[in-house]
This record gives structure tokens, sequence and C-alpha cells, in this order.
């Protein structure tokens, strides 16, 4: 559909000549789908619905105790130093953002009155700033008012280098001032196009100024309530046990009417996966278990006691193999896969190509992983707005043979094909976890098959993924021919992610590793797209940059898809809940209720 | 005893805890990973957060000097706070230590409870079919690890019967009968898996100390005097058999809470051990140091404490 076209309709919507069902349904029909068509309404000045979830009771309380279980259970209480997503959860128990992220990507406001958008002033016209309106008439738990002042507080407690908040890549580049008490405008440094991330989901929990403000910067360890959250939420803090236990009852004075349904919550620590789905499809002892990496066919088996169900939602995340575009076996300035090298055979396309033909996504995804992860042919698959079309993915062995033939890749006397004295011998590394080895071996013997030898190679987790400059096997350092991980954007807009293939991000000594294009791979071309999808404001027009970056990456086989990684959780089969891929689980917990 | 005895033993333990407190840390600071990997893998934290973290809790500074640093502290009374929770080390280890002191205990008496009675009749009567099956069960219990009683425990109890819950909570709500019909409940498993295991062992040494001692002349003595079977056996046996008993329960206390550890994260029992276990996954280490020293300084404690009873069980031993 052309942007003129699109324009168009939208000004149909806006005046009134279409309803927003009908757009969003032509949308859906040019495969855009309805976050994606909300979006562009939202910027094309038509106000965002505000979502209307049929939550059914008529009165707060009277749902007993709500208990969730957390196999890793949160440790500390403070949003702006959550290491994890079991922090961010349990400070989400009690501190809410100005906004969250629905199962659809789309942004539902929480401590906002209404989502800014162009219409209502909120989002300024060369997109450098954008303006909150906050819900009037919330209360802390302790009774004193949330006003504008607590939301800039947050900003300037974030942003100290002092506090060394994690929270920090959310505020360090923008300016917030109070415009009122009840009104905020946030300050880009440039036109910003996502300007949903300060004061949204978990980066942006607001936490108390009257509280805090003693205690920012070099002295944030000492606030005493760091372990007794005071927030805005539908439960008021009772007991905190690090790891272990953390408790709420019911608030009184939460600022959604007829909400929360639940007397008390429990947030459960401890334990494995495993036993967490079973306290919940099998004997119902707990709600609701999160984070269930535990193998489908036991979900499914457990799921036959009937007391819950198993609710898979699809985030961003994906698991694909990655190749290195420089050579991992010369050394040049004390590092290994330096810029400076290239690799002598992966360099070639056509064995890339070949490599891309030989990864068989449906058997891993049927025989592996299961609902657990569906095979896809998108480096960035979710929300829909921003998913290839034209990409699809094959299992091909006699293709790929084909492709090496003709590119004068020839067998020699074991089997492994050889050009120029070079022979596809490649190491495969991943971290240690068992679908992940299930994967290497159905990849290797499809690999055998087409003459290319893969050496496996399994790498503990806590190595694998840690940041130690000093040790060759991180998956930053990259000191291999082939990886595997999961990734993916955390928030619904793939933006900042898809830095992971810029030219001035390569991971290297020189950085300590900390860049984020760890394949090495050098596009101008994407470079190109990435500068001018960074400060493009027409959503339209920069979903099709987004798109087109994905299809570079893809079509260049930088790195293969494998499968999906969406979350997988166990509820009762009473609780009525709405999760988001793209937030906590409990972002919506306030509107959880049981149907009895 | 003396109190010169008591000094010089706490006396002696300070270099077995100083080397302890290096070995320990030198080891968690060769082991890969540290407390914030989880942030490297997100795309939205700046690598700086990371960095700023680290050079806040002094994790870029040598590894003597963050020894000292910790010594130093340590020796002050300050055990330091946890990377991951920002809380106080001690602070944390108390939280968990009400929990633990009683699973294990209770376990402990279990054991006891059950190993006492049944080594001396055993040994009382040996070879004889009660003997035979008391031996046989002993060693299956000791045979089969906690782990995996522990889970056939649950699939039994918690998921076939649905008798108890499987899940150990330590702020079970209610009062009165309620609720320490809830702590049995939540219990019992937990507390059996560990009770029988250790049981099991026991009731072996149990009888084959009792059996030694039987064989005494004293024991001939005692009986021919007349005495029943029940008061030779209660009154002259088990006392005596009881000492190596003692050792080894007072030497075994600190592994049952090694043991409790696998124990706890099965049945998600808030004590040292699970704390253990996630701090050192998490790379938290003063944490585990100070979770650890506990353990190191229970070792001591211990040892004193089945030396003491030396001297009650039995005046003829002497301390200097």
């Amino acid at each position: 559909m052309e942007p003129q076209e699109l324009k168009g309709i939208i000004g149909q919507v806006k005046r009134g000549r279409m309803s927003r069902r009908a757009f969003i349904n032509r949308m859906l029909a040019v495969g855009l789908t309805a976050p994606m068509a909300t979006q562009l309404l939202a910027i094309g000045g038509v106000a965002m619905a505000q979502s209307a979830s049929p939550y059914k009771p008529t009165k707060a309380g009277g749902g007993g105790t709500l208990k969730l279980l957390w196999w890793q259970g949160p440790t500390l209480l403070n949003p702006h130093f959550a290491v994890g997503t079991k922090d961010q959860d349990g400070s989400r128990l009690f501190y809410e953002p100005l906004a969250a992220w629905n199962s659809t990507g789309d942004l539902v406001p929480i401590l906002a009155a209404e989502l800014p958008s162009t219409e209502n002033g909120g989002l300024a016209a060369d997109g450098k700033s954008v303006i909150w309106k906050l819900k009037k008439g919330v209360k802390w738990h302790d009774g004193q008012p949330f006003t504008a002042d607590d939301v800039v507080f947050n900003w300037s407690y974030a942003k100290d280098p002092a506090t060394a908040a994690v929270t920090a890549g959310s505020y360090n580049n923008i300016v917030v001032e109070k415009i009122d008490d009840y009104t905020v405008k946030v300050v880009f440094s440039k036109p910003s196009p996502f300007w949903a991330d300060a004061f949204v989901s978990s980066n942006g929990m607001i936490i108390p100024k009257h509280l805090f403000e003693n205690f920012s910067g070099d002295k944030s360890r000492d606030a005493p309530t760091n372990l007794k959250p005071v927030g805005t939420g539908p439960y008021l803090f009772k007991d905190f046990r690090p790891g272990d236990l953390v408790s709420g009852v019911i608030n009184p004075n939460y600022h959604q009417p007829n909400r929360p349904y639940f007397d008390a919550v429990e947030m459960k620590g401890g334990g494995d996966a495993a036993s967490a789905a079973r306290a919940v499809l099998q004997t119902g002892e707990y709600d609701f278990a999160w984070n269930l990496q535990v193998e489908d066919e036991v979900l499914t088996r457990l799921e036959a006691g009937g007391k819950g169900e198993v609710r898979v939602t699809e985030g961003g995340s994906i698991e694909h193999i990655q190749l290195n575009n420089t050579d991992p076996n010369v050394e040049v300035d004390g590092e290994r896969s330096s810029i400076k090298t290239k690799h002598p055979t992966l360099s070639d396309p056509a064995v890339r190509q070949a490599l891309s033909l030989l990864v068989d996504k449906d058997s891993v995804h049927k025989y592996i992983y299961g609902r657990g992860g569906a095979a896809t042919p998108n480096f960035i698959f979710n929300p829909k707005r921003f998913a290839s079309t034209t990409t699809k993915y094959e299992f091909n062995v006699d293709k790929a043979i084909a492709i090496l033939d003709k590119a004068g890749w020839v067998p020699g006397p074991d089997g492994t094909r050889a050009k120029d004295g070079k022979s596809l011998k490649y190491v495969f590394q991943t971290s240690i976890n068992q679908p992940r080895q299930k994967t290497q071996q159905i990849i290797k013997q499809a690999c055998k098959k087409a003459g290319i030898e893969i050496e496996i190679k399994a790498v503990t987790a806590s190595v694998f993924f840690s940041s130690d400059v000093a040790n060759p096997d991180t998956y930053p350092h990259f000191y291999t021919d082939l990886q595997m991980y999961t990734t993916g954007p955390i928030q619904p807009d793939p933006g900042l992610f898809l830095q992971m293939f810029l030219s001035t991000e390569v991971a290297q000594k020189a950085n300590k590793w900390q860049g984020r294009n760890i394949t090495r791979w050098q596009s101008p071309d994407y470079d190109k797209i990435f500068h001018e999808s960074e400060t493009e404001l027409d959503p339209v027009k920069r979903a099709a940059q987004l798109i087109q970056l994905n299809d570079l990456a893809i079509n260049n086989v930088v790195v293969i898809p494998v499968v999906t990684r969406p979350s997988v959780a166990a509820l009762n089969k009473q609780l009525k809940c709405e999760l988001s891929g793209f937030d906590s689980y409990i972002w919506d917990y306030a509107n959880w209720y049981k149907d009895v | 005893m003396s109190g010169a005895y008591l000094l010089r033993r706490i006396l002696l333990a300070i270099p077995a805890m100083l080397g302890i407190s290096v070995i320990l840390f030198t080891v968690l600071a060769l082991a890969p990973g540290d407390p914030f990997g989880e942030l490297v893998s997100n795309p939205n934290v700046p690598a700086s957060v990371q960095a700023a973290l680290r050079a806040k809790f002094g994790l870029d500074d040598p590894v003597w000097q963050r020894y000292l640093h910790w010594l130093v502290a340590m020796l002050h009374g300050d055990w330091g706070f946890s990377f991951v929770s920002r809380i106080n080390v001690d602070t944390l280890i108390l939280q968990r230590l009400p929990v633990t002191i009683a699973v294990i205990g209770a376990s402990q008496v279990l054991a006891i409870m059950i190993a006492v009675p049944v080594g001396v009749l055993a040994a009382a009567r040996p070879y004889s079919l009660f003997d035979q099956v008391a031996n046989t069960l002993a060693f299956i219990g000791f045979s089969l690890p906690t782990f995996f009683t522990g889970l056939l425990m649950i699939l039994l109890f918690s998921i076939r019967l649905n008798w108890l819950p499987f899940v150990f909570r330590a702020d079970l709500p209610g009062a009165g009968w309620a609720w320490w019909w809830g702590e049995l409940q939540q219990s019992i498993m937990p507390v059996a898996v560990l009770g029988l295991y250790q049981g099991a062992s026991l009731v072996r040494f149990v009888r084959s100390s009792a059996m030694d001692v039987i064989k005494l002349d004293y024991v001939t003595t005692a009986r021919s005097k007349g005495i029943g079977q029940r008061r030779v056996l209660i009154r002259h046996v088990v006392r005596n058999a009881l000492i190596p008993v003692v050792t080894l329960v007072a030497l075994q206390m600190p592994v049952v809470f090694g043991g409790a550890i696998i124990t706890e994260q099965i049945f998600r029992v808030p004590g040292i051990g699970s704390l253990l276990i996630a701090s050192i996954l998490s790379n938290d280490t003063p944490v585990v140091m100070g979770v650890t020293f506990v353990f190191a300084g229970l070792v001591v404690l211990f040892n004193l404490i089945a030396d003491i009873l030396y001297g009650w069980l039995d005046p003829r031993i002497a301390f200097r």
C-alpha cells in the first residue's frame, strides 16, 4: 500500500467516515495487523482506543489470595535496580509505570490519564518531545498524592551515574520537565519515532519522590523503602524475604474502580520450572507459574491433570544461528575474529545460502520445542507490524548441494567439501542446554549430508553469557564459526535492537567486546537505512525501513532464525488474565480475576 | 573441663576459619560470570550501566584487595551486603536460619528417635528376623539419595493422594491449631526425607556400637546379677554405646545442612541451603562467603559440642 493512499484512509477515520475497526481490518488485509494500525492512527492524529478489558467483578476484594509461583524469586524490590525480570516482576507487584504494553504490543495507560497522541497535543510534530498527562487522584500507599514531581524525580534518580540504576539507558538521553502538577514533558535530543521508552513498562515504574529523594546517588542502597515498597499498585506491601517470598494485601484506595479482585497476593520463589508447572497444572496449589522452560511434552502431560492450562505468549525473542564474518582461527593484534580479517569460507555467499537451507526449522519446532518455539523465516517477527512478508525458509539438502557444487566446492576423500585448499569445517558453539544440543545435532546431520563438517561445542551458560573480557568462550567474543542463542527486542519496537548489525557496533577488543554487532557483518546499505529509520517519523515508512533491515540480515544470511521463543506460563483454569510478550507477566494484574 | 581448654579450642579454630575463607574467596573469584551477567544480553541496558555497577561494588579491584576488604569488614562484624539484593548478608542469613534449624532439628530428632531404639534392639538379638529387616531397610534408606526419595514422596503424597502440599511456605497464615496443623502438613515430607536418610545410616552405627558393648564383661556381670534385660540395655548398654554415636551425629550436623540444600530446593524450603544455591548461581560473593562461613563455624562448633558431650557421657575422659 502506498503511503499516500494510507494517509487518505487515515483521514477518513479522522473525519469519522470510517470506523476504527474497519480501518484496522483493512490494514490486516494488507498484512499490517492491529497494533501497527492503531499506532498509525495515533501518529495520524486519531487517539488510540483505551483498552476496554472485559472485567466482570463488580466490587473490589473477595477473591481470596492470588498465589503466584516464580521459580526464581525476586531478590530486590526497587525497579531501578532490577537485574533480571524476576526483580522487575517483584517490583511490579507494587509499582506502576505510566503505561504498559499489552499482548498485541499496544500501549495501555496505567498512571497516565491518556496516551500522548498528535491529536491531544501529546506528540510534538517534530518528534522531539512527548507530553504525558497524569491520572489525577492517584495516591501512594502511604496516602501522599502522586504528582508530576514524582515522575521528574524518577528521571533524575535513574540518570544519576552514582545511583548506578539499571534503567539508566532509558533516562540518560532525555530531559524531563514539569509543566504542571499533572503534566510532564519528555524532551529528546533528536526526533524520536519510538517515544514510549521512559516511564513505560518495566523500565518505567515510578517510585515515590518523598521516600527516595534523600537516598539518591551514592546513598541509594540505604533507602528503607528499597525493601518495603510504597507504590501506587493494587496491593499494599506486606512482607518480603529475598529469593523466597513477596506478599501484599489489597489496596482499598486503588485508582481503578472495583479492582483488584483478590484480597491478597503472594509471589513464591525457589525450586525448578517443572515442579512449578506441576503445582499449578496438577495439584492446583498455585494459580500462576511463570517462565516454564520445560519440554512441551511434559507440559502437555501435566495439563491432562485438568487443574490448569498452559498459555503461550509470543514476544520478540528468537533462537537464531550467527555466522561469523571474520576469521576465528587467525589472531590479529591480540584478538581472534578480528574485524581486520575475513572468514575464509563463510565469506562465500553460496556457502551461507547452503547453510541456511540446511537448518531444519520445522523438525526443531516439532521434535524439540513444540509450542515453545515456532519456525520463522524472520529475525524480527513480532509485533506483526514489523514482520517481513517477503522472506521464506526452506529445508532442502539437494538444493544446498546444488548451490555448493555450482560454487565449486567439491567433496574431498573424507566427504567434506573444499576449494583452493580451504575445506568447509566449522565449529558450532552454544550454551549447555538440552534443546540446544539436540538442535545442534539436527543441523550437524543435515550439514554432513551436504558435505559440510560441523564440530559441536557446548559452553556452560554462565561462561557463554558472561561479559568476562578474559574468557574466549563468551558469545560476544564469538571465537568460533557459528553460534546459537536467543535474543530479541524487549520492547515492541525493534529499532534499538537492530543496532546489532551496525558497522559501528562491532564487538572487539577495543570496546571490550561490548559492541552489539557480534557477527561483525558490515554493510553500508544497512547502516544507511538504519540511520534513516532513527529519525523517520512516518510510522509506515519507518516500519518499511525496519523490515528492510531484517530482510538485509536474512537475505545475506548474517543470521539464520531457527524458532521463536515465546513466554510460557501455567495458569489456573478459572484465572482470567491478559499476558504480554512485551512486558512483565503481571503488567495487567490489577485486572486479573477468577471466574467461579 | 576447664575454661582454658575451651579458649584453646576456640583459638585453634581461628587459623582454620582464615584458611577456609582464603580458599573460598579465591575459588569464587576464579569462577566465571558475575552478578550482573544478565544485563549483558539485554539490548536495552547500555554497557556503561554494567561497568558502573561493577565499579560501584568494587568487582574490578584485584582479588587480594577485595579479600582484604572483606576480611577487615568481617573482623569489624560487617558481613557486607548482597550484590544481588543489596541487603546486608547477616540480615539475609538470619531471615533464613530459623526455618533451616527447625527442619534440620526436627529431622535429626526423628533420625535419633528411630536409630537408637532400632539399633539397640537389633544388637540385643543379632541376626534375628527383626535385625535382618532393620538392616535391609537401613541399607535401602541410605542408598537412596534425598532428591530421589523427595520426588517419590511428592509423587505419592502430593500428586497421587493429594494429601500434602509440596511447596513449603515460611509465612503460613492462621494461628493456633490450624497453624500448627498446616505447619505439620508442609513439614512432614522434608523432615521425613532428611530424617529417614540420616536415621538409616545411624541405625547401623548404633547397632555395631551396641554389639561391641553387649559383649563386654560388665554387661554379663549385670545380667548374672539378675537385672532384667530391659534395665541392662537401658542403664548399662545404651549410655556407653552412645559415645561413638554422639561423635557421628555431631560431625554429621554440618553435612546434614549440605544434604538439606537439595531437600530445600525440592520442597522450596526457604532455608540457608537454598540461599547458598541461589547466590552461587548468581555469583553473589558476599552471600556465598557469609553462608559458607556459617557452615564452617558450625563444623567447629559441633566438634566442640561433641567433645563436651563426651565428658558428660564418660567422666573418665578428661580435658586438658
